[in-house]
């Protein structure tokens, strides 16, 4: 007599529905995307270099408003209140306060560590001082970088090792409290021991908050990932639970890239 | 794109092969030495069954690097395992051919029972699925996989069959006892590698289409959709 | 077969051997051509200074730097002259610095790009490239005709900040832009609007390319003369503007902007162009206490821009 696993579908945290999404120089970059992302869930996106993976996960906080020419179609609905991120009419920085991103190469600002996470709440101009401090403290210990900087706190950021400053740039992110957060790679410039512990970081942070990767690598996408879509030309191909794409992909092309055969 | 790798599992596949067609020549020696009451050719069977040991052995070698090495994805990681796991039962094979020749030599110490009809009926039975379920693996072709599970049942039949003729000997002449029950223990080796085949075909269904069916009854082995 | 090979293969390496050996006899050359103009480059500009220097510098004293012009030379010195400069180019960077600054970040962060914006872009680089003295004409016209501005200090703060505007513009839209488009995302990616990036990142962190061109700039006006000519700087100012201070209300004066003005090298100008020998000497002495001037200048701006680039690191 077999038992099955009961596997309940989580909730949804965003979803985006026929998203489109047109470059100012270039056209169209994603073509009709329907994807959801499950709440307090890591979903990871792979695919060959151009499938527009990037270009997806930039979608979800607005960059691309940062340059000219950009265009959005289609839809991205932001749970619980259901408001549309790519929507014009809705002030990019709301979306950006409450979906943080992670750089592929560590971007700290050139000030001190303290000033690196504190900026976020600072602009908003409501905390006060030990407020700040305390938030500070927290999103530090959240990244895994309190015990290595607590007593360094006003020194330069640049002074930090590659690893350090990615997991700096991670609470810079955190601080803001975010509902979601955004990861581009984030290991790619990394030495694998550093790669390692941002694994691990995101592994316990995605019970707190949703996370979306994209990675080159399919070994992390494997390990760190519960749910993996795969990309290709600006199209979706297949989303599903991590474990089953590694296994049992039900797309032909989806098994291809991931034993290999092409990418 | 070729990719190192492709190389590699040809390998696998071949080795698995080169094992499953030892391992049918052990099982067609066995009979051959029981229907011609070949001592000789029971022995040479039984240390030979060495050299599949060490096949098996190879095969788990090569997949335990191929995984460690490559780190197989979706349908490569599936023949790896699978590989793995078929290598495992064409091994228990062999060891139940040699179980096989080790009666063979007991019974030739008496004269022949009865003219042996239903027992190589079996073994050819059960010789077919194990080429049956050696040649699904080879051509990846899970339909062929599917037949051979069915199959399972004739050979079970047959020794349902057998058992009884031989009970009703044994009641009848106690003398032929021995000689009954090494030919029943035969007939229960055949009857467990037409199992072990039926295993075979199983792991290439999963190993083709990612749906385990292992353990199941054949009514599910027989719908399209699980 | 097998020594035939091993032959061709040392004459070939031999053949290299030779070719590098040229290379290098090549990259020698070079790098002694490079020396030798830059020595004789250095060498002529050490002579014109010695030259200046040793002219000018027995006639350097107390009773120079807090003299009036006269008609005699052993009386005549440079106090007018020398704090007409001070002012006026106070006068130039408080115009030119946020003005040149708010225009290229508006045109660096703000401005969208289409046609306008480049058109803006082209003149500016045009403007770079004006002679002085049409500056001087323009400035003649609009500021001192049609403003009524008269031919004052304010008059020449602001011709020589239209001077140099340019080239504030160009140097810090450079540095604006060296600021990487990682920190700026950054800075968006944690909620900040367009201001926010801008004020506490984007204006930082250029602070040193910004500093650098306005040092440059600002050493371009200091030894300006046709402008300041054309819009009226006099060469004989026995006087000094009106003091800004004062001792009751409203205690700040602006008289001064509109009073007569003169400087430095007008001053030099004047005193070479006449015959006597000695009034060459002092324009000698005014011409190093010019470049003093000039270094003093540029040590208080590179000392700005060393301390903003201590807490900012790049």
């Amino acid at each position: 007599m077999m038992t099955t696993q009961v596997q309940t579908t989580p909730a949804m945290k965003a979803e985006a529905k026929e998203l489109s999404f047109y470059y100012g120089g270039t056209g169209q970059a994603l073509k009709s995307i329907s994807l959801g992302l499950a709440d307090r869930h890591a979903t990871a996106l792979i695919g060959p270099s151009g499938c527009g993976k990037t270009t997806f996960l930039r979608c979800l906080n607005r960059m691309h408003d940062l340059y000219p020419g950009n265009r959005y179609a289609g839809s991205v609905v932001l749970y619980p209140d259901g408001i549309n991120i790519v929507d014009h009419t809705i002030d990019p920085i709301e979306i950006r306060m409450r979906v943080g991103m992670v750089f592929q190469k560590p971007n700290p600002f050139p000030t001190s560590i303290y000033e690196n996470v504190a900026y976020g709440m600072r602009i908003r101009g409501s905390m006060t001082r030990s407020d700040l401090a305390s938030v500070v403290e927290q999103s530090l210990k959240d990244a895994a970088l309190w015990p290595e900087v607590k007593d360094r706190l006003h020194s330069l950021a640049y002074n930090l090792s590659g690893g350090q400053q990615q997991r700096l740039c991670i609470a810079r992110a955190l601080a803001t409290g975010p509902e979601m957060l955004l990861f581009d790679e984030p290991t790619s410039a990394l030495d694998p021991t550093a790669t390692a512990r941002i694994e691990e970081l995101v592994t316990e942070l995605k019970q707190r908050v949703t996370i979306v990767i994209v990675t080159h690598n399919m070994q992390q996408a494997a390990r760190v990932s519960d749910y993996t879509a795969f990309m290709y030309e600006g199209e979706l191909v297949e989303c599903d639970r991590t474990h089953k794409i590694f296994t049992n992909p039900a797309n032909k092309l989806t098994e291809e890239y991931i034993t290999g055969r092409f990418g | 794109m070729q990719r190192h790798i492709d190389q590699e599992l040809a390998e696998l596949k071949s080795q698995i092969l080169r094992m499953g067609t030892l391992v049918e020549s052990q099982i067609e020696g066995s009979i051959k030495a029981l229907v011609d009451r070949d001592v000789d050719l029971a022995s040479r069977i039984i240390e030979r069954d060495t050299l599949v040991n060490s096949l098996d052995v190879d095969i788990d070698e090569n997949c335990m690097r191929l995984l460690a090495l490559q780190a197989p994805a979706a349908g490569d990681l599936r023949f790896v395992t699978t590989a793995m796991k078929i290598s495992t039962e064409l091994e228990r094979m062999s060891d139940l051919a040699e179980n096989i020749c080790e009666r063979v030599i007991e019974l030739n110490e008496e004269p022949q029972l009865k003219p042996y009809i239903d027992i190589p009926r079996m073994a050819n039975w059960t010789m077919q699925m194990v080429r049956e379920s050696l040649d699904a693996f080879v051509r990846s072709d899970s339909a062929q996989a599917r037949k051979v599970c069915t199959d399972d049942d004739f050979v079970d039949n047959l020794t349902h069959q057998l058992f009884r003729e031989l009970l009703s000997f044994m009641i009848e002449n106690p003398g032929t006892i021995t000689r009954a029950i090494r030919l029943t223990f035969i007939g229960k080796y055949l009857e467990r590698i037409a199992d072990h085949a039926t295993n075979v075909s199983e792991l290439v269904v999963y190993m083709v289409e990612g749906k385990i069916v292992r353990h199941t009854t054949p009514p599910v082995l027989s719908d399209n959709e699980a | 077969m097998f020594l035939r090979n091993a032959i061709d293969k040392s004459t070939e390496r031999d053949r290299l051997r030779q070719r590098l050996v040229q290379r290098r006899r090549r990259d020698h050359a070079f790098a002694l051509a490079s020396l030798a103009v830059m020595i004789g480059a250095s060498l002529v500009l050490l002579a014109l200074l010695g030259q200046l220097v040793y002219d000018g510098i027995g006639r350097i004293s107390w009773q120079f730097l807090s003299s009036y012009p006269s008609r005699f030379p052993s009386q005549a010195g440079i106090l007018s002259a020398w704090i007409g400069t001070a002012l006026v180019m106070l006068l130039t960077a408080l115009t030119a610095v946020p003005l040149g600054l708010g225009a290229a970040i508006y045109l660096e962060e703000y401005a969208p790009k289409n046609w306008m914006t480049d058109l803006i872009e082209i003149n500016i680089t045009n403007l770079a490239g004006v002679p002085s003295i049409v500056y001087g004409l323009m400035a003649l016209g609009l500021l001192v005709y049609q403003f009524h501005l008269g031919q004052s200090f304010l008059t020449a703060g602001l011709t020589l900040a239209m001077l140099i505007l340019p080239m504030v513009i160009i140097a810090t839209r450079e540095a604006v832009r060296a600021v990487p488009p990682q920190i700026r995302e950054a800075a968006y990616a944690v909620g900040a609007t367009k201001w926010q990036t801008v004020r506490d990142h984007v204006v930082p962190y250029s602070m040193g390319g910004m500093l650098t061109g306005m040092i440059l700039a600002l050493s371009r006006a200091v030894g300006e003369t046709a402008p300041l000519i054309t819009v009226g700087a006099l060469s004989f100012i026995a006087f000094l503007p009106h003091p800004p201070l004062q001792s009751e209300f409203p205690f700040f004066s602006a008289q001064w902007l509109f009073d007569p003005f003169t400087v430095m090298p007008i001053q030099m100008f004047n005193w070479v162009s006449r015959p006597q020998e000695d009034f060459h000497i002092n324009a000698a002495a005014a011409g190093v206490i010019l470049l003093v001037m000039t270094l003093v200048m540029n040590a208080v701006a590179i000392v700005i821009r060393a301390r903003f680039r201590r807490r900012i690191h790049w």
